[in-house]
């Protein structure tokens, strides 16, 4: 347990003390959602019903953009190498690093999701909801994420390798966070859709560390 | 000076080991054993698979062929040291930061981490991010990390590369303690350390197989 707190405190500090990476990805969340109004016009009929699905996406490539802040320089400096020799267990160390990275990068978009809502008119009636998908998809995608990122470690640009694994394998995860969003702007029942979003990061949480603690433990040899 | 405490006696020893990188057989039917008390230098020409064997006693590669026997309390990997040519620091953490990550993984002391630091001569400098560190002064750190939770085993990969005089004598009184411990060393080094524990060498240039590819040894047919 200690090992666990002590690589995640890890992820969040050099996430602080570097923070120009983090930032990034959070700017890149905001310039993009900002583009919208820019391209399509301010209608707010027109914008109002695409808020969601454009939250969603962007969210979808700004998490693409941070993957390869999870394992690449601790594999590039020898401490990957060190914590798979510890007494932690690596499907552990994974979900240590997983919830250091939404952390650091799915919870500021949640928090910023708000005002770019509203930015994009969305109706205020959908905004729980909204937060709600934003929060399980978020979830799924750090966990997606690392499974990409151990795949691809030590690859010479790997980032864009780490996108065209995730993007196809988060579809599912869009499809019912979006239909979450639209379910509720259009005061219909947007449960169905978050009890699957729920599922996915369910079972992401269950199969991502073994699946990813095995890339690891390949990519040493 | 705290109360001398000893490890449990351990064995290590592998059998008729092969292993391969890349498509090429870096040694093979080689023995090594490693037991308390004992430091064990690899000797080698570059390339004849020092690091490579390191690695494949502290369970970062499985062999070819041949068999790894740990005997001993517990698990191998629970009893392993491993300070490799990649020095696992961090350089944005300050030096206390990047041994105390590695104090809570372990679940070292709070009290081990200044004594580490001090033991190598890393106190004045602790607090300082580790990108301004010199390359022997992320030597020194590499090494404090073997002192910060106490194993039996430590696998030492050109340990001294970098050092000063001071760097290599406090590696140095470090291995004869450890050894007096009844913790065991395997080390692959160009430098003669002057060590009061005994030695034994393994000199790896004796195991490099006879056709040094797989083509060679028959393999060749899949291509």
């Amino acid at each position: 347990m200690r090992a666990f707190v002590a690589v995640m405190k890890r992820d969040l500090r050099l996430s602080v003390r570097q923070g120009a990476d983090a930032a990034t990805g959070l700017m890149f969340f905001i310039v993009v959602v900002a583009l919208f109004p820019l391209a399509i016009g301010p209608d707010p009929a027109i914008l109002g019903p695409i808020s969601g699905g454009v939250l969603m996406v962007t969210a979808l490539l700004a998490a693409t953009l941070s993957f390869d802040r999870l394992f690449q320089q601790d594999f590039d400096d020898g401490t990957l190498e060190q914590l798979l020799l510890s007494p932690l267990p690596v499907e552990f160390l994974v979900l240590a690093k997983c919830l250091g990275h939404w952390l650091t990068t799915g919870l500021p978009m949640i928090i910023l999701a708000p005002i770019l809502g509203l930015l994009l008119n969305l109706p205020a009636v959908a905004l729980g909801v909204m937060l709600l998908a934003l929060g399980l998809t978020t979830v799924t995608l750090s966990l997606l994420g690392a499974i990409a990122a151990a795949l691809t470690i030590g690859a010479r640009r790997g980032g864009i390798l780490v996108a065209l694994l995730v993007l196809p394998l988060a579809v599912p995860v869009l499809i019912f966070g979006v239909g979450a969003i639209d379910a509720a702007v259009s005061m219909g029942s947007s449960r169905p859709h978050l009890l699957l979003l729920g599922a996915a990061a369910a079972v992401a949480a269950a199969l991502a560390p073994w699946a990813t603690a095995a890339a690891l433990r390949q990519a040493m040899t | 000076m705290k109360p001398m405490f000893h490890y449990p006696e351990f064995r290590l020893s592998g059998h008729a080991l092969s292993c391969l990188r890349a498509e090429r057989l870096v040694f093979a039917s080689l023995d090594v054993a490693v037991a308390s008390g004992d430091v064990v230098f690899l000797e080698g020409q570059n390339g004849s698979g020092k690091s490579t064997l390191l690695r494949l006693l502290a369970g970062l590669l499985a062999p070819l062929s041949g068999a790894l026997t740990w005997q001993g309390p517990g698990e191998r990997i629970d009893h392993v040291r491993y300070v490799g040519h990649a020095e696992a620091i961090n350089p944005a953490l300050s030096c206390r930061e990047n041994l105390t990550f590695w104090g809570d993984v372990w679940g070292a002391a709070p009290a081990a981490i200044s004594d580490a630091l001090d033991a190598l001569g890393l106190t004045a400098v602790a607090d300082l991010p580790a990108r301004f560190l010199s390359s022997g002064q992320r030597r020194r750190l590499a090494l404090a990390r073997l002192l910060v939770a106490p194993a039996p085993l430590w696998l030492l990969d050109e340990p001294t590369v970098g050092l000063d005089r001071f760097g290599q004598t406090a590696i140095t009184a470090a291995i004869d303690d450890h050894c007096r411990r009844g913790g065991g060393v395997v080390l692959a080094t160009h430098v003669e350390l002057g060590l009061s524990a005994k030695c034994r060498r393994v000199r790896l240039d004796d195991f490099q197989p006879a056709g040094n590819d797989l083509l060679a040894a028959g393999g060749g047919e899949g291509w």
